[in-house]
């Protein structure tokens, strides 16, 4: 079973049809015991990464992400929910993330796209330029489109990037460290590229 | 690279598409969610829902439109028209809406869209403006010679004596992930987006900015993003009586050095 942790933070609606349209089923849980003995665990997110990392630990759940996660199944973030595998963000100083990976998550411009004139948030469809071999974009061509919205991005310190997207600067849009993959774009709401790669996920056995 | 986006917009009343001309003389054509799926495969890049129920407490429709199409559709979906609570963002957000969209209460309520953005995130606030052209003789201009515009609200009936490059400036620091910007002398007369009204707005604010009103042809989508800076268009009666198609608009659009997604 497909369990999308439920802490307050993100539309999980939208998720679970996206998995449901795939012929998938999930379940939409903040049961600490249901997260742990989860077959593939979904971590979406909006807002900010504080809020994130806080909601996280009040709803009790964060425990239970560890948990599962040391036990090697498949895990999946999305958005702000890939933003908080990192060890912290300066949207919220001093709050910690999961730091299951090594890095921080930045601002998109550091003062560089305005100059461009481009906006914050990166918001629309933008593409992503994949590492080869990656059992998640399997069927889906390099440079795909997908749906993103966000003014954060990670700025990995190790080599865990497997997807580059290009606004004014490249940044890292998609990662894996073992059986922890995670997207900054939206795939339940990125159509048929979305939903293929929601699709990949699912099937995939680590 | 980021591409400019294509929204077609469906207003809503009592839970079914209807398009107004000038904000009036509607025509009822048909299911919203049914109407979606149509725009989501010719290659829209969001859909938005604009409901005009008259009466606020008659909302049951409009949410049960929203979470059908949310559960057929894969893409982001905005929905404005009537919201004037914290509770009706979350009603609306719960049901399936990735954005909503805020207009009239953002000017009764100051501290709205700040609440609004604090509370859910700045990327599902939108501010809607319809502003209108006021004649630079007027006091709203302070004496410049380009005249300005000023905001209207209640769907364009009421006018705010407020400056709408200000206003969308001010709604950029409240919180606002972006602005639906639309001009209501345009609106409905196929004769073009307000440029000047739109590259004024989208220079001043770090927030993208929609494009709305006035959408005729393919050219005025062009002019929207390269000569508006636009960084999406919208357009409704367009699209909604088959003048003319997303795919058609993209491939154009793309043969002029637009950045466009292909479906």
């Amino acid at each position: 079973m497909i369990v999308i942790v439920d802490y307050g933070m993100g539309n999980l609606r939208s998720v679970e049809k996206a998995i449901a349209s795939i012929g998938a089923s999930s379940v939409i849980s903040n049961d600490p015991d249901a997260i742990v003995k989860a077959d593939k665990l979904i971590i979406p997110g909006v807002g900010a990464f504080g809020d994130c990392m806080k909601n996280l630990r009040s709803y009790g759940v964060e425990d239970a992400v560890r948990q599962f996660i040391a036990k090697g199944r498949p895990a999946l973030g999305i958005c702000v929910g890939m933003q908080i595998l990192f060890e912290d963000g300066e949207e919220s100083p001093g709050i910690k993330g999961l730091g299951l990976m090594k890095g921080s998550v930045k601002r998109l411009d550091h003062g560089r796209l305005s100059v461009q004139g481009l906006k914050i948030p990166h918001m629309g469809w933008n593409t992503v330029r994949q590492a080869k071999g990656s059992f998640l974009f399997e069927g889906i061509a390099d440079k795909s489109y997908f749906y993103f919205v966000h003014s954060y991005c990670p700025a990995p310190l190790e080599d865990v990037a497997i997807g580059v997207t290009d606004y004014g600067v490249d940044f890292t849009s998609v990662v894996r460290k073992d059986n922890i993959v995670a997207t900054q774009f939206h795939p339940e709401k990125s159509q048929a590229n979305g939903l293929r790669l929601l699709s990949n996920f699912f099937r995939y056995r680590g | 690279m980021l591409t400019k986006r294509i929204i077609p917009c469906l207003d809503i009343k009592d839970g079914r598409v209807v398009k107004g001309i000038n904000f009036v003389a509607l025509r009822d054509a048909g299911d919203p969610a049914d109407n979606a799926l149509i725009y989501d495969r010719e290659g829209a890049d969001e859909i938005v829902f604009l409901d005009i129920t008259a009466s606020s407490e008659q909302r049951s429709p409009l949410i049960d439109a929203v979470e059908r199409t949310a559960d057929a559709v894969f893409m982001p979906l905005t929905v404005g028209g009537g919201i004037k609570t914290l509770d009706d963002i979350k009603t609306l957000l719960r049901a399936g809406a990735d954005k909503v969209s805020i207009n009239t209460q953002a000017v009764l309520e100051p501290d709205f869209v700040k609440k609004a953005s604090y509370r859910f995130g700045a990327q599902c606030i939108v501010v809607a403006i319809d502003a209108k052209r006021v004649p630079p003789h007027l006091p709203l201009t302070k004496g410049g010679d380009r005249g300005a515009w000023e905001v209207y609200i209640y769907g364009g009936r009421k006018p705010t004596g407020i400056d709408a490059v200000e206003w969308a400036m001010r709604m950029e620091e409240a919180g606002a992930g972006e602005i639906l910007l639309t001009s209501i002398d345009r609106d409905g007369t196929k004769s073009g987006y307000d440029i000047e009204l739109t590259s004024e707005i989208a220079r001043k604010v770090g927030v993208p900015v929609i494009a709305s009103g006035g959408a005729g042809t393919m050219e005025h989508f062009y002019e929207g993003f390269v000569r508006g800076g636009a960084d999406a268009c919208l357009a409704a009666s367009l699209f909604h009586f088959r003048e003319l198609s997303i795919k058609e608009l993209k491939a154009y659009l793309s043969s002029k050095g637009v950045a466009v997604r292909m479906v």
